[in-house]
């Protein structure tokens, strides 16, 4: 045994590690991107790894392998499960013979997502068995676990942490012994193959299967029911934690169910908690899932025991729980008396801070083209998922929509069919364009729209953290793969007007902008130029004190983190600049340069 | 059981600076859990950091007016998280002030410095680090973490010695760093000033 601090997305990666995985797949995305990182950066050497190109694609390609008896694991954040919903429904019937984990990390709050939605639901819908670690050390042990269930009945699961419990760290003791798949390999078999018969099948043996493992649950290691009384606290996940630290808080004692299997539920175990309640609160955060099963099992075996929780307004709809939330709504359930929390009195103004587009970031000075390019015409910007998102802030203001990954191009297909006579630019970025781009550009072309795309190449995947994708030829396993080309893409696929630009050539950029709207058809101009991570800076920029007027249109144009407003004049932060000039390029008065002054 | 929020803006190493802690109070045994903002709330914006070290944790997070200890890379960022700070809790914080886009954009203007009152007035054990007088005394501003944290422990308030975070940076960061990060820790530690404003 050695101990070790790990976050909990580096204890899931070392517990499947663990757990004998042999191939682990995936798609980028907070907060689910260190797992498939950690289990790459700790490969003992037989583990297949890949960054797949979307979450439907990580999803199959781990499902053959388990169909060939591998234990394989795939990741993702939350709305990559909708990508991967298609393959995930037909897997559920057709089943795996080597155990498979599809971790999925919800994101309450959203911290950075599109949606609030819940994996259990998403596993109540597929029928498939859904794990909900509580911490860190506990995930680590639980995706092993995982496997075994997934093994014992032929079927994939899901794992479900959320952001709490991936992104906080603990101490986890890692087992130096591992389980070694013994790899049967592929056998030939009419059940392999989904055709309507025998989905219906398999449908009966779903159906019958699921009270099998809801019972086997109620024996689970990390389900539990303790303490005693008539009120009982009902809770999973990194709530289940806010619970415990609130009774520690408030000095108090109840009877709590921890539920580490929202589905199929622990009915058994369930009643055990139920048996001489009177009232129940259920502490959980995103859907009423505990809440609802709990309501049913009630009703099914007519106990009058009160459920209360979301849907009787005692927790919050929507966003993230904390310990003060669940100690007021915990408070409140067990009458006891809390003061909230006093608020400080004549607080300064605090300056708000944003998220925005680093300084030297290549998508400003691409956003700030096709801006100019734009200036006094029509124009919607339809925007994408990635860093670039950023661009709808002030003073950019260049992200008029933004719905999910690939919808740029798509969206601004629909706009143009309401208003032709609107410029329509749909922007998307290097590895959004190979996740779900390209369907959406063939659709373009075939239906004779009449868009301007700009692709964002940044040569990596930025916002989750640089990861490889296929325009970067750099694999998981550490091999280099051959670059694909996104403009020979657009060519390929019958993109007649395409240019590749340096967005930080202002001049050149705003041209290519402009000769690709005025193209009538589908067109599409490439800024390439790599994220500032990637790269050592160039010569920082100074402005000249004497030529500066304060006009300050350097800051108003393209708010950039570097520039500071200095009394009546602009200063730029040495240790921010990377030296892109865009900021020399627009001001009018040549203030500004690429040497110390 | 003692609790620590770390509060700056994204890019100013605060997450090194939580773990580091969270190593050295490990090395002495003690149980420890850490949070972290990650992903898009970090480019620019605001980034806690929560490191809980003792026995009996089970959040991972902070709650609110129980924090022995936060440790401001930023004037107004120390401020914001100021609920956290428990009755009779110290601030550490950087003086340096850092202005968002926001800033420059409108016609505000922030200079940390109504922040630091604020903390004086309402802070009884407060202390801000010079930061400029440590970047000329290490010749970097990117030791900014490493300075806080040595003004951290040089407070007492983390339950973890200067010698025992010496020993976790020696251990923890590669070989290259590790001179610097020292002296880094060593200044902090030394120009802790206990002045207060207001």
């Amino acid at each position: 045994m050695k101990i070790e601090l790990l976050m909990g997305n580096q204890a899931i990666a070392m517990g499947a590690i663990r757990a004998g995985v042999g191939v682990v797949t995936g798609y980028p995305g907070t907060p689910s991107t260190e797992i498939l990182e950690t289990i790459a950066k700790n490969n003992p050497g037989h583990i297949y790894v890949e960054w797949s190109v979307n979450e439907k694609v990580a999803l199959e390609v781990a499902a053959g392998a388990a169909y060939a008896g591998m234990r394989t694991m795939v990741t993702m954040k939350q709305v990559g499960l909708n990508v991967a919903s298609d393959p995930l429904m037909s897997l559920a019937y057709i089943g795996v013979k080597g155990g498979m984990v599809i971790v999925v990390a919800d994101d309450p709050g959203p911290i950075s997502s599109q949606t609030e939605q819940d994996t259990r639901h998403f596993g109540i819908y597929a029928k498939l068995p859904v794990f909900d670690p509580s911490s860190p050390e506990e995930a680590y042990l639980m995706i092993g676990d995982a496997f075994e269930y997934s093994e014992k009945y032929n079927t994939p699961v899901i794992f479900r942490p959320t952001t709490r419990v991936c992104h906080g760290y603990a101490a986890v003791n890692l087992d130096e012994n591992s389980y070694e798949v013994k790899l049967e390999g592929f056998i030939k078999d009419p059940k392999w193959a989904i055709f309507p018969r025998l989905s219906y099948q398999n449908h009966l043996t779903i159906e019958a299967r699921l009270p099998v493992i809801a019972e086997d649950f109620s024996l689970y290691r990390f389900n539990s029911v303790v303490g005693s009384g008539t009120k009982g606290l009902a809770t999973g996940g990194i709530n289940y934690a806010y619970t415990c630290e609130t009774l520690l808080a408030l000095e108090a004692e109840c009877k709590i169910f921890k539920v580490a299997t929202p589905h199929p539920f622990p009915e058994e175990l369930a009643m055990k908690f139920l048996e001489g309640l009177e009232e129940v609160l259920v502490v959980e955060e995103l859907d009423p899932v505990i809440e609802k099963e709990l309501v049913y099992i009630c009703g099914k075996h007519h106990l009058s025991v009160k459920i209360k929780g979301k849907l009787t307004q005692h927790l919050q709809n929507a966003g993230e729980n904390t310990v003060e939330s669940v100690t007021q709504a915990v408070a409140t359930f067990l009458k006891i008396p809390v003061s909230p929390a006093k608020q400080l009195e004549d607080l300064p103004v605090l300056p708000v801070r944003p998220p925005v587009l680093c300084a030297g970031c290549p998508h400003r000075a691409s956003f700030y083209a096709v801006k100019q390019a734009m200036k006094g015409q029509k124009a919607v910007f339809s925007g994408d998922i990635g860093c670039y998102t950023l661009g709808n802030a002030k003073p950019l203001e260049m992200v008029d929509t933004c719905l999910c990954m690939g919808a740029g191009i798509t969206i601004a297909q629909g706009l143009h069919r309401a208003e032709s006579a609107t410029v329509n630019v749909a922007f998307i970025g290097d590895s959004t364009f190979f996740h779900s781009g390209i369907p959406g550009v063939i659709n373009a072309v075939y239906n004779e729209s009449d868009i301007v795309m700009i692709v964002l190449d940044n040569s990596t995947t930025a916002m989750t953290g640089h990861q490889p994708h296929p325009g970067t030829g750099k694999t998981m396993m550490g091999t280099i793969s051959e670059k694909i080309s996104i403009g020979k893409v657009l060519l390929a696929l019958g993109v007649k007007h395409v240019i590749t630009r340096d967005p930080f050539k202002l001049d050149q950029s705003i041209i290519a902008v402009q000769e690709a709207a005025a193209y009538k058809g589908v067109s599409a101009v490439i800024f390439q130029s790599p994220c500032i991570a990637l790269v050592e800076p160039a010569q920082v920029h100074s402005v000249d004190a004497d030529k500066c007027t304060g006009c300050k249109i350097c800051i108003r144009e393209l708010g950039c983190p570097a520039m500071i407003k200095d009394h009546d004049k602009v200063r730029i932060d040495h240790s921010l600049c990377y030296g892109c000039s865009i900021c020399e390029q627009v001001c009018p008065f040549k203030a500004i340069g690429g040497a110390y002054r | 059981m003692i609790n620590c929020l770390l509060a700056g803006v994204g890019g100013q190493g605060i997450v090194l600076a939580s773990k580091l802690i969270a190593y050295a109070a490990m090395s002495k045994g003690l149980i420890v859990r850490t949070a972290e903002t990650i992903g898009m709330a970090q480019r620019g914006g605001c980034v806690m950091s929560h490191v809980r070290m003792g026995e009996a944790l089970h959040s991972p997070m902070i709650s609110l007016k129980s924090a022995h200890i936060v440790i401001g890379f930023e004037p107004a960022e120390a401020v914001r998280c100021l609920s956290y700070l428990r009755e009779g809790g110290t601030v550490i914080v950087s003086r340096k002030a850092i202005k968002p886009v926001t800033d420059s954009l409108s016609n505000t203007d922030y200079d940390g410095d109504e922040m630091l009152k604020y903390l004086g007035s309402h802070v009884n054990s407060l202390i801000i680090v010079d930061t400029e007088a440590v970047f000329a005394e290490c010749g970097s501003e990117k030791v900014l973490n490493i300075a806080l944290l040595g003004a951290a422990v040089a407070s007492c308030g983390l339950g973890v010695s200067l010698k025992d975070m010496e020993k976790t940076i020696a251990e923890k960061l590669p070989q290259d760093f590790i001179e610097m990060n020292l002296k880094a820790l060593r200044a902090g530690a030394k120009t802790v000033l206990k002045e207060s404003i207001g």
